[in-house]
């Protein structure tokens, strides 16, 4: 059912006077990618099928009258591609500034998403602010949409299909879809309604292919005010076994939001809404900050490290010294790192000399 | 799992069986569903019509705890119809000579009588996986929670080992990891039977090495698990350190184990919040959370990576290390003189027959997968390739059982429980995170629309369910995916205290709780006296 790749022996082909190997099946951006060159396009994203709907990929191949999308052009054998000349340029920066004439604004918070500052980034990289054009908007923003995750700001949508894509080849959900053509383009779920009535599990992958920022994260933009850069630290998440690995995004010493790692090995870039949005309880104010002790009323009250260590070291070497050291039990975290285990089962093991440990893995 | 997360885009068949891996490994059913649209073909069992079963090619509804049952008759058909391996199973396995005798007893037909599914899916199910030529099977606690879980586990095993579906890409046997560590717990010697890297206290080769490392004496006789020292608690065990386990609420049978917590003389919790479990405790001391530690963790395919701290500390929270190492100087315990989790996890590595080649540097961009037994290897995506641990896949003679209680006039239905896609365990983290109220804001009791005329309940309306270990208040929610005379809830509300009504029994191996059957009768109830 599934064919597995057979040996293929490499080609070659010139791209802007270089020539360079392949493999059969590649396509003209992606040796071009891995060769170093810049070529722009706002409906790529690596993960996803190519698509072929922005045209900023464009490249002259000789033979060809017409500039191709490199990203849906396999290349063939001798192949001549020129992807930078004078006349492709000058096209992309007609295409960025049709697309700035379409959207209410360019420039959004990085909070907005991984993805978010493409368009902007091309519109700069091409001088592309002209104003030149005044173009009828396409999309519109669904501020009815009330969900706490997903801002859905189709003002500044330009229909490159990211969304719909991520959601139906990678998350295999198809919770959203396209309706209509041209300025007339809406990215909407069936029956147009709102996420929660759709098949939407809220994963957050659309936010995060979005090039604009049309779509966003409600919960990372409301601390778009807060002073500071954003910082990455790249951990893995905190909840189920898959073990994805993500960025989280401060600024200071706040935690405003998570990124899903691209490169993750487990993961490749997906996450699912625990690992994308619930973030937040690390600085809720219920976290405990201080060790309590049981007093004689009866009640836990906050005390120093020393006094709660010694009694609570105290209370294990009177239960060892009037019952034994199998009178001792730990229950070691399934939630904590390995270095929590490790410790924890020496603790029982080379402390008290029993092996009288377990962990959650039986509930 | 004995297969690489990436191999799950690669069988040419799947079967998954007691595991909702869309709510529970929603990430990982992402590369299922990939297969899928590249061709594959999927199994699914399970009890609940959950979202993989409106995936799959052949959904088998199988009564709860009937999973040995629809086993057996998978083999049977594969045996019958020569769909075995049998080069694999001369060169790697023993004892399939009597398996194959065995299984010739049990016919779908059989099977239909105990689980409920008819036997000429059953008969398409066993054609479609024993004709693959990438079988692969996920499972997740619907198969180990249960008094049988061993038992199950062998079954599936005893599958794959027929019709060689193991060591290859594609295939495997695969269970899907619960928690974010629960794999580097038990790796990390958090185990009665096992030190570090599965090396068992019972072996003396093994004691001798930890005695020697040590420098103490150490204990010859394995622990008890958890489940029998909570059984044994205020008699035998006195004390107890608990650490990130909301123990009250997600362990079998609420009473009973609040019982236990109690009864002990001294009980001292390691948590991030004052969790049910915390309040009970004499000493509570406060961890640093994710995003505040450094440390390595593991994942369901032996993945070791590193965590990373962001942001400070809450208040004076510590690390969950940092705190028993204090405890233990002042115990007057040696070896506990660690200033950084890269000095602990390097002497894990050291210690640890598995992790042997790794440390601190090595495990930065998460590249290995365990066994990685000396530095220089590459680490071990897919177990079992040329052998098996033990030398040899050893078939196990299996007989269904049925679960620890049945149906009866005073408890008719069955209840079964789990997770649900929004919420975490005892919601302590999910319950604090903003939005997620707005997906999942209570608990519900999931009951097939037809039956609740019978039991007397209103879509929307509150019941009353009373198993033979208590009752609870709960919601009723009318859906098609439970079956009739099944009902089912998660245990993640705190106000819907599910785990009253769970803890009929218990795997005579692992002892692990029989979670997943219940029985049970429901009746409507007023719900004015019910705060959520």
């Amino acid at each position: 059912m599934i064919m597995s790749n057979p040996d293929r022996k490499l080609q070659k082909m010139v791209i802007d006077g270089v020539e360079i190997d392949y493999t059969p099946g590649e396509t003209i951006y992606q040796i071009a990618d891995r060769s170093g060159k810049h070529i722009p396009t706002l409906c790529n994203d690596p993960r996803l099928e190519p698509f072929g709907g922005c045209r900023l990929c464009v490249v002259e191949v000789d033979g060809s009258s017409n500039p191709v999308a490199s990203c849906t052009t396999k290349a063939t054998p001798g192949m001549v591609v020129r992807t930078n000349t004078d006349c492709l340029e000058e096209y992309r920066r007609v295409l960025l500034e049709l697309l700035v004439s379409e959207n209410r604004e360019i420039d959004v918070d990085t909070l907005r998403g991984y993805a978010s500052q493409e368009f902007a980034e091309l519109v700069d990289r091409y001088d592309a602010r002209s104003g030149r054009f005044v173009g009828v908007r396409s999309g519109r923003s669904r501020t009815d949409d009330d969900n706490p995750f997903i801002l859905r700001d189709y003002d500044l949508c330009i229909s490159c299909y990211r969304c719909v894509r991520v959601c139906a080849e990678r998350e295999g959900d198809y919770a959203i879809s396209v309706m209509n053509r041209g300025f007339r383009t809406q990215i909407t779920t069936e029956f147009e309604g709102l996420l929660a009535d759709s098949a939407c599990t809220f994963c957050g992958q659309c936010i995060q292919t979005c090039p604009t920022g049309a779509l966003a994260d409600r919960k990372a933009i409301s601390a778009a005010e807060l002073q500071g850069a954003v910082e990455k630290t790249r951990t893995v998440c905190p909840y189920c076994g898959v073990g994805c690995s993500v960025d989280i995004l401060t600024k200071g010493d706040t935690i405003v939001g998570v990124h899903p790692a691209m490169d993750g090995p487990a993961n490749l870039g997906a996450l699912c809404v625990k690992g994308q949005f619930a973030f937040d309880f690390v600085q809720h104010q219920d976290r405990l900050s201080a060790p309590l002790v049981r007093g004689e009323d009866g009640e836990l009250h906050e005390t120093d490290w020393d006094t709660a260590l010694d009694r609570a070291a105290a209370g294990f070497s009177d239960v060892v010294a009037n019952h034994g050291r199998h009178s001792v039990y730990a229950v070691a975290s399934g939630r904590a790192p390995n270095e929590a285990a490790y410790i924890l089962q020496k603790f029982m093991r080379a402390g008290w000399g029993t092996n009288h440990i377990d962990n959650c893995s039986r509930a | 799992m004995s297969n690489p997360l990436a191999d799950m885009e690669k069988p040419d068949v799947i079967f998954c069986i007691g595991t909702n891996m869309t709510e529970c490994h929603p990430v990982a059913a992402t590369r299922l569903k990939r297969a899928l649209a590249r061709g594959a073909k999927m199994i699914v069992a399970d009890p609940r019509q959950i979202g993989l079963s409106d995936l799959a090619d052949i959904y088998l509804p199988i009564r709860v705890g009937s999973d040995v049952a629809l086993l057996l008759a998978m083999a049977h058909v594969i045996e019958r119809d020569n769909l075995t391996d049998p080069d694999f199973m001369a060169a790697r396995t023993v004892g399939g000579e009597q398996f194959l005798q065995h299984v010739r007893q049990f016919p779908p037909e059989w099977a239909e009588r105990i689980t409920g599914v008819p036997a000429k899916d059953i008969e398409a199910a066993a054609l479609l996986y024993g004709n693959a030529e990438r079988g692969a099977i996920y499972y997740t606690l619907g198969v180990t929670e249960h008094i049988c879980g061993v038992e199950n586990v062998q079954s599936i095993c005893n599958l794959a080992l027929m019709t060689g579906n193991v060591g290859r890409e594609g295939t495997g046997i695969n269970p899907m990891r619960g928690q974010n560590n629960v794999q580097g717990a038990g790796d990390s010697g958090a185990l009665p039977n096992n030190y570090p890297g599965f090396q068992p206290v019972t072996d003396p080769q093994f004691q001798n090495k930890f005695r020697q490392l040590w420098g103490t004496t150490v204990d010859i006789e394995k622990g008890m698990t958890k489940v029998t020292a909570l059984g044994r608690a205020g008699d035998q065990i006195r004390a107890m350190l608990i650490d990130g386990e909301n123990t009250l609420i997600t362990d079998a049978d609420r009473h009973h184990c609040e019982q236990a917590l109690k009864s002990l003389d001294h009980l001292v919790v390691i948590d991030i919040f004052l969790t049910d479990t915390a309040q009970l405790a004499d000493v509570v001391f406060p961890a640093t959370a994710w995003g505040e530690t450094d440390g390595a963790c593991t994942n369901t395919e032996r993945r070791v990576q590193r965590l990373r701290a962001a942001v400070p500390p809450s208040g004076e929270a510590k690390p969950d290390w940092w705190i028993v190492c204090e405890l233990a100087k002042r115990l007057g315990f040696d070896g506990f003189d660690f200033d950084s989790p890269n000095q602990i996890f390097n002497e894990l590595c050291d210690v640890s027959a598995t992790y042997h080649g790794l440390d601190w540097d090595r495990i930065e961009h998460g590249a290995y997968q365990w066994p990685v037994p000396e530095k220089g290897h590459p680490g071990t995506p897919r177990l079992h390739e040329k052998e098996f641990p033990n030398g040899r896949g050893v078939f196990k003679i299996i007989e269904y059982r049925d679960p620890a209680e049945t149906v009866s006039a005073e408890f008719p239905l069955w209840l079964t429980t789990g997770r649900r896609l929004q919420s975490y365990h005892s919601r302590t983290q999910t319950g604090r995170s903003r939005g997620i109220d707005f997906l999942l804001p209570e608990e519900v009791l999931e009951v097939h629309p037809e039956d609740l005329e019978r039991w007397g309940l209103r879509d929307g309306g509150w019941c009353r369910v009373t198993s033979p270990r208590g009752s609870v208040e709960i919601k009723v929610k009318a859906t098609r995916r439970s079956p009739r005379g099944t009902v089912f809830a998660s245990f993640s509300f705190s106000n819907v205290p599910v785990n009253v009504l769970t803890g009929s029994g218990y795997d005579p191996i692992t002892e692990t709780a029989e979670v997943k059957v219940s029985v049970v009768r429901i009746e409507p109830c007023d719900s004015s006296s019910i705060t959520v």
